[in-house]
């Protein structure tokens, strides 16, 4: 029935695998981080949606605007001290290919100080807008504002604590399959924050500046 | 920032109090004495039984998919009776209470309900039935069948598997707890802007709704992950991917969907919670927000989602009706595009659950069109089954009867969906029991294909098969209660009634209602069919047990290992030359040919994380619906540490020497010799259904 139903001839085919093909723990990994990554992308897409939802004028209720507040230049600041964040990741991984464990410790732990730069920037920017009575409950459009931006800092967070587990776990165990696996899943979301933060800054920062 | 709440709030309790505890409420508090006294003899026996250790050992700390599988079915059955149950008493108001003359009692002014508790019944009825009885049930049989169809000895990450169950499982919990301590969500079960905001609904109802929606969405992502990757990555020798098993095409399909619209559920929700909590002004009437903005967000993951469990039922019957009807699957390819297609239109016809919005003609055409594109694929669908079974040699064992019934029940689910395409009868019949009716059809023809798996791989999973007769009597009650309980609702559908009435305010309606009470009746027949059907079939198993191909007429991997499917799942992998692989071994006649020897193998360690950190996560959510704030706190930061510390101990699992291989492999070959001998001269004793799916593990080879 099948078009293809003889194509193997049944006394010599193949019946058990003989040859012990055995799965590749760190690519089936980084497949499957991948995989949650998407879905981390789906997240933010929802995200961005609500936000262009409540950015009409009527969104913010006539209270402030993100035009009223918004500083490029500081959160300009921020987008370099990610990307040199996400650069010194880089440089330690490269350290990883040539087996250099002070390298890759040294490459994360200047991702790790950029990266509570970032973070730094955003919370006092945060407490300067809370100082100015501008809060999540001013209006719909400020309610997405801030979680929108809040939700990527608390990724950036997470993603701190993470390189700080890594920075251990290399230093304890050195570099095994599972290390080296975290270390490369740990790449890839802090690539993705990066990627990320540039849609925040384009349609959040600079479009709310401008418009 | 936080909101002022109101009520009492005490630091140490929330809005915890005694007050919150139903004691007074004529139906709950009987409920819940039996409840307590139903759990006091079960720990009882276990006790008594002396099985904690086993329980822990071989069941709370696995990571075997079959074993998870098997315990996300437990929980889908146990759901899927509470569901029941709400629906039960969701007919039974109705029939009640029609009529300014019609009776109250309970403090309800008609029927035994308060509009208030008949919300939080119905609300609780489509939550429960969709996301924790459907999807831990299709969940839990891609779990069991996935892995084995595609030839791999786990899923990718079983370690994530078994923390998907119990989160699910905390899920579960916490929307069981709401019957005794709180109220549950009474303003349906995908809610409503603004009437979920906090100052409309004072209550922990909606609080509940969130964090229950959001523990089932996290488990089902991190479920989704891992069959995607195990597909992808753990295939047997030789499965290419046009020789894949239809029904893992279709977990692969489904997943998809999961993957990528789950997050707009937790989205959807996140933002409900920044309404309730912080004030926020998401979807609130004034201040900037938009009422629609949630019915938008909430469709976007919805609509995708009944396709996230149709696929996989799909997947189920396509298995079913090859097998007995003994011919390959009609179609192969264009089944599998079939489901790809209708995984990708599944993110085109949102808003056609509210066409009422008013986005206008060229909007809704354009969503019109889309919704009917559906029909396309799933016509091809229904179309390569009838010609699966068109002149083959058909067996109408129970398994095949509940797969037909499915075809029958999308046949006319399907019909009526492409009516509700239509904008201008959507408008005249918006928010009747006809689409209840409509929807009811559709997610029966899911209930339908797990009854049939049930049967079918039944025999798989625990090495006997479950008993005919009963199980025959139990499809016949269910399909009559099916026919009595939804064709009247179409009727009243057209007649305009709407959905969620406590009172029936039109007197006429009362013949159409007293026949959907008969139909519930015989529904609640079924479900003692089923109770029957498991113990007849379990009292009976030593009469019943197979062997490795339990139908004799099996087409693919699973049927290949043997029954009950040993914890290592294959002693050596097969090699695929063939789609229907054992079809294509039995034609040749090389179906027993055993593996020459056998290698050492690696298995994961059984873990206890995973269900601490469903324990963990339960009290999150429970904490943060009753805003217990250190409680948040605490259980968060013990959250986050133990994945820290499960992440620097690592799992190295452990090795089974292929000399230890051999040698429960050929005590699984003896047992079926014996079962082969069995048929002509008597019953093969021994086993028990609590050691099925495993020959114990020999603690020395640790």
């Amino acid at each position: 029935m099948s078009a293809h139903a003889s194509t193997v001839d049944p006394k010599k085919a193949e019946l058990w695998d003989t040859h012990h093909h055995s799965h590749d723990v760190i690519s089936t990994r980084t497949l499957g981080y991948f995989l949650y990554l998407l879905s981390d992308g789906m997240l933010f897409a929802t995200l961005f949606a609500a936000y262009g939802v409540l950015s009409y004028q009527h969104s913010y209720f006539g209270g402030p605007t993100p035009a009223e507040f918004v500083k490029p230049w500081y959160t300009f600041a921020q987008t370099i001290a990610l990307f040199l964040s996400v650069l010194a990741y880089g440089f330690g991984m490269n350290a990883l290919k040539h087996k250099n464990k002070s390298g890759l410790i040294n490459g994360m732990l200047a991702a790790f100080v950029l990266g509570v730069v970032f973070l730094v920037l955003d919370i006092h920017d945060m407490s300067h807008l809370y100082s100015m009575g501008i809060t999540i409950a001013s209006s719909g459009g400020m309610s997405a504002f801030m979680v929108l931006t809040q939700v990527h800092a608390t990724h950036i967070f997470f993603g701190l604590i993470w390189i700080l587990v890594m920075i251990a776990q290399v230093m304890t165990k050195g570099f095994t399959e599972e290390t080296v696996g975290r270390l490369l899943t740990l790449r890839m979301f802090w690539h993705l924050q990066a990627v990320i933060w540039v849609f925040v800054y384009i349609f959040v920062y600079l479009w709310g500046y401008i418009s | 920032m936080l909101v002022d709440l109101p009520g009492g709030w005490s630091p140490l309790l929330g809005r915890l109090a005694w007050s919150q505890i139903p004691y007074a409420n004529p139906i709950l508090a009987p409920l819940f004495v039996a409840v307590v006294i139903g759990a006091i003899i079960l720990l009882g026996l276990i006790t008594y039984y002396g099985k904690w250790t086993y329980l822990w050992k071989e069941w709370l700390t696995t990571v075997d998919h079959k074993k998870l599988g098997v315990m996300y079915i437990i929980i889908g059955l146990v759901m899927l009776f509470r569901g029941f149950i709400d629906g039960l008493m969701i007919r039974t108001q109705q029939v009640w209470a029609v009529g300014p003359h019609s009776t109250g009692v309970f403090g309800s002014l008609h029927g035994y309900l308060t509009p208030f508790h008949f919300g939080q019944v119905y609300s609780a009825h489509g939550l429960i039935m969709i996301l924790l009885a459907a999807t831990p049930l299709l969940v839990g049989f891609m779990n069991i069948i996935v892995p084995i169809q595609v030839g791999a000895r786990d899923m990718a990450y079983p370690y994530l598997n078994a923390l998907g169950l119990w989160i699910t499982a905390a899920a579960a919990a916490l929307i069981m707890i709401s019957l005794f301590v709180g109220d549950f969500a009474h303003n349906g079960w995908f809610e409503y802007a603004p009437i979920f905001e906090l100052q409309y609904s004072p209550g922990v109802g909606v609080d509940y709704w969130i964090w229950t929606l959001q523990l089932v969405a996290l488990g089902t992502t991190l479920g989704g992950i891992n069959i995607l990757a195990t597909v992808i990555k753990m295939r047997a020798p030789g499965m290419t991917w046009g020789k894949l098993p239809i029904f893992v095409w279709a977990s692969l399909s489904a997943n998809v969907i999961a993957l990528t619209s789950f997050p707009a559920l937790q989205v959807a929700l996140a933002l409900v919670a920044a309404d309730r909590y912080l004030g926020a002004h998401f979807f609130t009437a004034g201040m900037g927000g938009n009422l629609m903005l949630y019915t938008n967000l909430f469709w976007i993951w919805g609509h995708p989602e009944v396709y996230f469990v149709i696929l996989p039922a799909f997947g189920m019957m396509s298995e079913i009706f090859p097998t007995f009807s003994e011919k390959p699957l009609f179609g192969y390819i264009t089944m599998v595009l079939a489901s790809m297609a209708i995984a990708g239109v599944s993110w085109l016809v949102w808003l056609h659950h509210f066409f009422t919005m008013g986005a206008g003609p060229y909007v809704n055409t354009a969503f019109s069109v889309a919704t009917m594109l559906v029909g396309i694929p799933t016509g091809v669908k229904v179309f390569n089954w009838a010609f699966t079974m068109y002149r083959g040699r058909l067996t109408f064992n129970a398994a095949m009867l509940w797969a037909i019934g499915a075809l029958f029940l999308l046949l006319i689910g399907g019909m009526t969906g492409m009516m509700l395409a239509i904008p201008a009868i959507n408008y005249m019949v918006h928010n009747s029991v006809f689409v209840v009716a409509h929807f009811h059809s559709m997610l029966l023809v899911i209930v339908y294909a797990i009854f049939g798996s049930v049967l079918y791989w039944f025999p798989k999973v625990f090495g006997f098969k479950l008993d005919e007769f009963w199980a025959k009597t139990m499809f016949w009650l269910f399909s009559a209660g099916t026919a009595l309980v939804f064709v009247p609702m179409y009727m009243l559908g057209f007649m305009g009634m709407t959905r969620r009435l406590e009172y029936v305010f039109n007197t006429s309606w009362q013949s159409y209602l007293d026949v959907m009470e008969l139909g519930i009746v015989v529904y609640t027949l079924s479900v003692l069919a089923f109770f029957i059907l498991l113990y007849v079939s379990i009292r009976d198993h030593a009469k019943n047990r197979v062997g490795a191909d339990a139908w004799g007429t099996s087409r693919s991997l699973e049927w290949m290992t043997h029954s009950p499917v040993p914890f290592y799942n294959f002693a050596v992998l097969p090699h695929v030359n063939e789609r229907d692989e054992l079809a294509w071994r039995r034609q040749h006649g090389i179906d027993q040919v055993r593996p020459a020897h056998y290698d050492d193998i690696h298995m994961p360690n059984n873990t206890g994380v995973a269900i601490i950190m469903g324990g963990l996560t339960f009290v999150l959510g429970f904490a943060l619906t009753w805003r217990i704030w250190w409680l948040c706190i605490v259980s968060l930061l013990a959250i986050i540490l133990l994945m820290i510390i499960r992440s620097f101990k690592g799992d190295p699992g452990y090795i089974i020497t292929g000399a230890e291989l051999q040698r429960m492999e050929e005590e699984a070959y003896r047992r079926e010799a014996q079962i082969a001998d069995s048929h002509h001269s008597h019953p093969v004793s021994g086993g028990v259904v609590g050691n099925a799916m495993a020959y114990q593990r020999n603690d020395s080879s640790k």
